[in-house]
Formats: structure tokens, C-alpha cells, sequence
């Protein structure tokens, strides 16, 4: 039963070797998707090409209910594996400045490594300028740290938040994700079309 | 621009169907879970490698600093880190599918209403911004967004919501840099 190295099935020295082959399915596919192109990603947001909410959802939706099975079937123990805690303020502000980023530079971290590793010079430059903003955060920490911590809820499950139960929750996120592909193909059948 | 594309003598391969892509993805984000009990990440690479840096250039500095105390009290070297090694596979990854498909090219990619230096100086402001920010909403779109709505954290679906929101919102404002 998983997560495996977590319950020593497998032993903890296979942890990085997984990690790199994990990082290098992460790696192929997120380049394959064309992750790799800021023109592209911003599509998303002007409604010429939706491919990042096809990938994103998508993604989401097959590990989501992939896990809701795995722990139905008994193969994964859902109580060791991590659920990131909410805090309120500090998801929403911080989401709202990576918003901006995203917009700004064309790129999230992940995405500007693909682009990085392909020859784009402005992927690079993005990325480099992750560590300066990481850094300036590092060094001003103490302004941050109140914030950090205000309005938390733990590691709250989004079903529980909306009080509905699991099941509904990704059924209504399904249907969702299959209203927004129809929508958004129409969206960009009609969008001015840009070439990159 | 126009010479440059018919001057390019091998067209690079298509993407992805983006669905497919999509359940790859998925599926390779389950296996992280399912062997390690976490997730995908991406800025927390870059939070380790920096805190390598730091912790060894100036580790008084980083002791004095609860941004970096958590490394500071741990024997291993910062950058040994299973995020590190996964964006380690992940820039192998992206080559590899950019050599199969022919895309390797070093070049700046911008808008043609755009220069090339303009089209750096927002990547700059960009990637500063988004490096600020992961770390104040304890990830990016991958480890905080993506992984989090994978387990169905509401913390996942506030940051994504939180990170796309506000890029709709401001795109009005920036559509210069991109149409």
C-alpha cells in the first residue's frame, strides 16, 4: 500500500532517483503540452489559446480521481500523504502576486524551467529572477511573517469547506472542466488568431 | 520576423494533443503520490538551492533568519532535496521532448509588437514577482495550485483561483507585452 517510501516499502535511498524520473516525466510533458512558450501559455488569458486551462484541468481531474481510487481499492494510505494547510490571507495575497507574475513574465517556476531547458532566453531570465524575488522575501521575512500565518484553517479538504461530500465535489469539478472545454473552444474559434 | 520563419528549414513538430498531455501529467503527478505521499513542485527547488547558497556564503546571516532556520538546524546540505533532484529530471525532461521535436533554439520569444529587451525586462519583473509570491503562498502552481487540487486542499483551489483571477484581471492592463 502507498505512498511507498513514505511506509519503507521502498527504501528511503530511492527517493532521489524517483524524483529525478518523476522530474523527467514532469519535465517531457509540460514541454511536450508546449509549456515551454510564454506566447502560448498567455493565451490562456487573452482567448486565443486555452491549452494551459486543457492541461491544468485535465491533469487535476486524472490525479484527483485517480487517488479517490487508489484509496478506495486500499492502495494508498490518504492519511500520510501531505495536504497542503490553508492559510487564508497569506494563499490569497501571495496568489495574487504570482497572478501578476504570471501575467507580467509569461511563465509560473515550472513552466520557465521547461522553457530554460529548450533555448528561451527570456525563460531563463525568468527563472534567474526567481531567486531574486525568493531572496528579497527571505530578507524582508519579517514583514511577511505576521501575514504568513494569519486566517489558518489547517489542512482543510475543499469538500468539507463547501460542506458537500468528496464524490459531489468531483463530480461537479468534472462537469466543470467539460463546460469550460466546450465554452473556451468556441472562445478561441472566434479569437483573433496569433501566430507564434 | 517573416524571413525568419521562411528561412527555418526544419518546421518543428506539432505539441501534444492537450488532453492527453493532461492525463500524463496526471498520471505522473499520482505517481509522486503514490511513492512519496507528495506532490509536483517547482519553486521549492529554487527556495533550497537558494537557501545552499545562503546558509554556506553567509551562515550566520541565515541562522539570525527564520526564513531560513529551517535548513540551518538540519545537518544535510539545503540543496539535497527531493524537489531539487525532480527539477533536476524535469529540465532533462523538457530537453529531451525539445529535441525530439525539433524545438532546441536559443532565442528571446516575444510578441512582434514587442522588442526583445522589453520582452526580458517583464520576464525579470515576472519571474520576481512569482518568486516573492510562492513563497508567501507557500508554493507555486505546481506544488500549491496543482498538487493541492489534486487532494482536494482547499488551500490547492484558493491558490489556484487566487494565481488565474488575478492574471485575467491584469491582462487587460499588460496585453501590449502579448497581442
Amino acid at each position: 500500500m502507498g505512498p511507498l517510501i513514505t511506509q519503507g516499502i521502498i527504501a528511503e535511498n530511492w527517493n532521489f532517483i524517483l524524483a529525478f524520473v518523476i522530474g523527467i516525466g514532469f519535465g517531457f510533458v509540460l514541454e511536450q503540452a508546449g509549456f515551454s512558450s510564454s506566447r502560448k501559455l498567455a493565451g490562456v488569458f487573452y482567448g486565443y489559446d486555452f491549452v494551459v486551462l486543457r492541461v491544468f484541468f485535465t491533469a487535476a481531474i486524472t490525479a484527483m480521481t485517480g487517488m479517490i481510487f487508489f484509496h478506495y481499492f486500499g492502495w494508498i494510505d490518504l492519511d500520510l500523504v501531505y495536504v497542503n494547510p490553508t492559510f487564508l490571507t497569506s494563499a490569497i495575497l501571495g496568489g495574487v502576486i504570482m497572478g501578476m507574475g504570471f501575467i507580467v513574465g509569461g511563465f509560473c517556476p515550472g513552466t520557465s524551467m521547461c522553457g530554460a531547458a529548450i533555448g528561451k532566453i527570456d525563460a531563463m531570465v525568468f527563472f534567474a529572477s526567481l531567486f531574486v524575488g525568493i531572496f528579497i522575501f527571505g530578507e524582508t521575512y519579517s514583514m511577511w511573517e505576521e501575514l504568513m500565518y494569519a486566517g489558518s484553517l489547517g489542512p482543510r479538504k475543499v469538500f468539507d469547506t463547501l460542506n458537500m461530500s468528496q464524490g459531489l465535489f468531483a463530480l461537479l469539478l468534472i462537469v466543470v472542466a467539460l463546460v469550460a472545454f466546450y465554452i473556451t473552444a468556441r472562445i478561441e474559434k472566434a479569437a483573433t488568431k496569433v501566430e507564434y | 520576423m517573416a524571413k525568419s520563419i521562411n528561412t527555418m528549414k526544419n518546421k518543428p513538430s506539432k505539441y501534444m494533443n492537450p488532453y492527453l498531455a493532461g492525463v500524463l501529467l496526471g498520471l505522473v503527478l499520482l505517481a509522486a503520490f503514490y511513492f512519496t505521499g507528495r506532490g509536483l513542485g517547482a519553486s521549492g527547488a529554487v527556495k533550497s538551492t537558494l537557501a545552499s547558497v545562503v546558509t554556506s556564503v553567509a551562515p550566520d546571516h541565515a541562522a539570525n533568519s527564520h526564513f531560513y532556520e529551517h535548513y540551518t538546524k538540519q545537518d544535510e546540505n539545503p540543496i539535497k532535496a527531493w524537489l531539487v533532484f525532480e527539477i533536476i529530471g524535469a529540465l532533462f525532461g523538457a530537453l529531451i521532448s525539445g529535441t525530439i521535436a525539433g524545438r532546441l533554439k536559443l532565442k528571446v520569444e516575444h510578441s512582434p509588437k514587442i522588442s526583445s529587451k522589453t520582452r526580458l525586462f517583464a520576464a525579470a519583473i515576472g519571474g520576481l514577482l512569482f518568486g516573492l509570491g510562492s513563497q508567501l503562498g507557500r508554493g507555486c502552481t505546481s506544488g500549491a495550485a496543482l498538487s493541492g487540487m489534486a487532494v482536494l486542499s482547499t488551500a490547492g483551489f484558493i491558490s489556484m483561483l487566487a494565481i488565474f483571477g488575478t492574471a485575467y484581471m491584469f491582462a487587460y492592463f499588460v496585453r501590449k507585452l502579448w497581442i
